[in-house]
C-alpha cells in the first residue's frame, strides 16, 4: 500500500472497483445486476447521481453494453459490470465497441461453471472468452488484479488505457476478490494520472471520425457536438465512418485496430514477480489464485525448493516475451488456474516444450489451495 | 500472529457486521484483515457466515484453513459451517439455538452463552445481538484489544446507539468472565 497516504478502508473488492472507477472519472454506468458482480452496480447507483453522473439499469445485458457504448460515444467515461452469463450476452456489443472505437471498461467478476453454473462461487474460466469471445479479429486488453489495492489502481489504469487507445478494456475479477473484504488505501485525487481521450482540433468541415493521419488512435468528437456529424457502424468503414468493402481500406483499418495494442505493449503490459530472481521452479498464476501461489512459493522455499511466481497483471495481450525470458532460468513451470486448463495453452505455446509444463487446475467452486500448488511444484523439483 | 474466526447464523446481516467490526478493529491496530462472507440463494432466512482472518503480515491466501474461533447461533448453520476448525478451537454457541453434536464436545472447547436471552434481558432489542457476540469474543480471544473493538463499534454504530452497543459488549464480556469463569484465550 505504498501508492498513497489516505486512510485504510476495509472494503469488498466490488466496492473497490466502483470507488476507483469514480476516482478515474467514470460518469456513466449501464448494467444489469448479476451475482457476484451486483455490488458494483449497487454502489455506482449510489455514487453517480450525487456526482452529476448517470446510472441506468437496462432490461438485459445486451442493452446494458449498448448503453455503455452509446454513453461513451456521447463523451462519457462508461462502465459496466457483469459475470459469466452476462458477459456472454455482452460479447456481441463488445465487438461493436472495438469496431467503432468506443472507450469503456467492462468488469467480469467470474463465477463457476458454463451457463448459469455456480452463481455464488468463484472460477477463472472466462479468460479465453475475454480474448476470443467476440467474433472476428480484434485487439483485447484484459487485466487480472490480485489484491484490492492493485484492483483500485488497475481499475484506474483500465480507464486510462481505454481512453488513450479508444477501445473497450476488460477487468477480470472473480468471486473470491469481488466479495473478499480487505484493507485498501485509496490514493488522494491528484496523486495519480487520469488520461482522457484525445479530442480533435479540426473544424466541423474538416473532421473525419476515423482520420488516421494523426496516428493509430483517431481524435474524438462527442456525438451531438454542434456542427459535427459522424456515422457509426459495425460494418468495416473508411475514415468517414461509412461502410466500405475496399480490401485495401479494410485491411489497413483492421491492422490499425490490432496495432493499437501490439504497438503499445510498453504501456499495456504488466507482470509481477514474486521471489523469482533465483527461482528454478516457476509458477504461472493470476488473480486470486496467484495469492495461493505466493503462499506455495513461501512453503516451497522453506523446504529448500527455489520456487518463484510469474503473475501477469495484464493477462491479454499475453506476456510472451516476459514469460520466455523467465522460462530460460527454469527447469519446469506449474500453471495454476481456477478452470480446467485455459491459459496453460498460452504458456505451452510460449515455452515451446523446452521445459515441462505442469497443470494445476480445478473447478467446483472451492479455490485452489497453497498445498495443492505446492504438490505440483514438487513434481518438478 | 495469524487468527481465523468464523461467525455463523441464519439469515441476518448482524453476524456479517460482527465480522466486519473484528476486521475494522484489526486494521485500527495496524494489522491486516480479510473477510469473506458466504450466503445462500435465499434473500432472507438462509444459513449465513463470515470468515475473518487477522494477521500481523499481509494476508496472501484469503480463505480460512484452520479456524481458531467459531461462533454459531443456529443448528443448521453450525452443521453447514463447522468444517475446517482447528483442533481445540474455541466454539461459542447459544445453547437455546444450537445442538452441538456429542463428538464435537471432545474435539473443541465449547462455550455456551445464551446470547439472544442475554440481549433481550439487558438491551431489550435483539439488534444488539452482534455486539453481545463481539463481547464474548473479546473475553475468549487475544486477537484484538477490547478498547479497539469499542472504537471500531462506535464508528459503525448508528448515531444515538453508541451507549447501548457499549453496554452490549459489556454483557458479552461479563457473562464469559463472571458466569462461565472461562479462563481461555486463543
Amino acid at each position: 500500500m505504498k501508492e498513497s497516504n489516505g486512510e485504510v478502508k476495509f472494503l469488498p473488492g466490488n466496492i473497490v472497483v466502483a470507488e476507483a472507477a469514480v476516482a478515474a472519472g467514470c460518469n456513466f454506468f449501464g448494467g444489469y445486476p448479476i451475482t457476484p458482480s451486483s455490488e458494483i452496480a449497487a454502489h455506482m447507483a449510489a455514487l453517480l447521481p450525487r456526482r452529476g453522473g448517470h446510472f441506468i439499469q437496462m432490461e438485459d445485458e445486451i442493452a446494458a453494453m449498448g448503453s455503455v457504448i452509446g454513453a461513451s460515444l456521447a463523451g462519457a467515461k462508461a462502465l459496466t459490470a457483469t459475470s459469466g452469463p452476462g458477459f456472454s450476452l455482452k460479447l456481441e456489443n463488445l465487438g461493436f465497441g472495438y469496431m467503432v472505437e468506443a472507450p469503456c471498461v467492462i468488469v467480469n467478476v467470474m463465477r463457476g461453471g458454463p451457463s448459469t453454473g455456480l452463481p455464488t462461487h468463484p472460477a477463472q474460466a472466462d479468460v479465453m472468452q475475454a480474448r476470443w469471445g467476440t467474433h472476428g479479429d480484434h485487439p483485447t486488453i484484459a487485466i487480472t488484479p490480485a489484491f484490492h489495492q492493485e484492483t483500485y489502481m488497475e481499475t484506474i489504469r483500465a480507464f486510462n488505457l481505454s481512453e488513450q487507445l479508444r477501445m473497450p478494456v476488460i477487468l477480470l475479477l472473480d468471486e473470491v476478490l469481488g466479495h473478499l473484504s480487505e484493507g485498501v488505501r485509496p490514493p488522494k485525487p491528484g496523486t495519480f494520472e487520469i488520461i482522457n481521450r484525445k479530442m480533435t482540433d479540426q473544424p466541423p468541415d474538416k473532421y473525419l471520425p476515423y482520420d488516421t493521419s494523426f496516428g493509430d488512435v483517431p481524435p474524438f468528437v462527442p456525438y451531438f457536438e454542434p456542427g459535427y456529424h459522424w456515422h457509426t457502424t459495425g460494418l468495416n468503414h473508411d475514415e468517414t465512418g461509412f461502410p466500405t468493402t475496399n480490401p485495401e481500406l479494410v485491411t489497413r483499418d483492421e491492422e490499425r485496430l490490432m496495432r493499437k495494442v501490439t504497438g503499445n505493449r510498453d504501456l499495456i503490459d504488466k507482470v509481477e514477480y514474486y521471489m523469482a530472481d533465483d527461482a528454478d521452479v516457476g509458477i504461472f498464476s493470476f488473480g486470486s489464485t496467484a495469492r495461493a501461489a505466493m503462499v506455495a512459493v513461501k512453503h516451497a522455499r522453506e523446504q529448500g525448493i527455489k520456487a518463484g511466481l510469474f503473475r501477469p497483471v495484464t493477462l491479454w495481450p499475453f506476456p510472451n516475451k516476459q514469460l520466455k525470458d523467465f522460462a530460460e532460468q527454469l527447469k519446469g513451470i506449474v500453471v495454476a488456474e481456477f478452470n480446467l486448463g485455459q491459459m496453460v495453452y498460452e504458456v505451452e505455446r510460449t515455452v515451446q516444450s523446452t521445459i515441462p509444463v505442469i497443470r494445476r487446475t480445478k473447478v467446483g467452486g472451492v479455490p485452489i489451495t497453497p498445498a495443492e500448488i505446492l504438490e505440483s511444484v514438487k513434481e518438478i523439483s | 500472529m495469524h487468527f481465523e474466526a468464523r461467525f455463523s447464523a441464519v439469515g441476518g446481516q448482524g453476524i456479517i457486521l460482527a465480522g466486519t467490526i473484528l476486521a475494522d478493529s484489526a486494521i485500527l491496530e495496524g494489522k491486516y484483515a480479510a473477510g469473506s462472507p458466504t450466503y445462500t440463494a435465499q434473500v432472507r432466512g438462509g444459513p449465513t457466515k463470515v470468515d475473518v482472518i487477522v494477521d500481523s503480515e499481509q494476508i496472501l491466501f484469503p480463505r480460512t484453513q484452520e479456524i481458531n474461533f467459531f461462533l454459531s447461533l443456529a443448528t443448521n448453520s453450525y452443521k453447514m459451517f463447522c468444517k475446517g476448525l482447528a483442533d481445540n478451537a474455541v466454539v461459542l454457541v447459544d445453547p437455546h439455538l444450537v445442538d452441538v453434536p456429542e463428538g464435537d464436545k471432545e474435539k473443541y472447547q465449547i462455550f455456551e452463552v445464551p446470547v439472544i436471552e442475554l440481549t433481550a434481558e439487558h438491551l431489550g432489542r435483539l439488534v444488539y445481538t452482534s455486539a453481545v457476540c463481539l463481547g464474548t469474543m473479546i473475553a475468549l480471544t487475544d486477537v484484538v484489544k477490547e478498547e479497539t473493538v469499542r472504537e471500531a463499534l462506535k464508528r459503525r454504530a448508528p448515531r444515538g446507539t453508541e451507549m447501548y452497543n457499549m453496554k452490549a459488549l459489556d454483557v458479552g464480556i461479563n457473562y464469559v468472565r463472571d458466569i462461565l469463569k472461562a479462563d481461555v484465550k486463543v
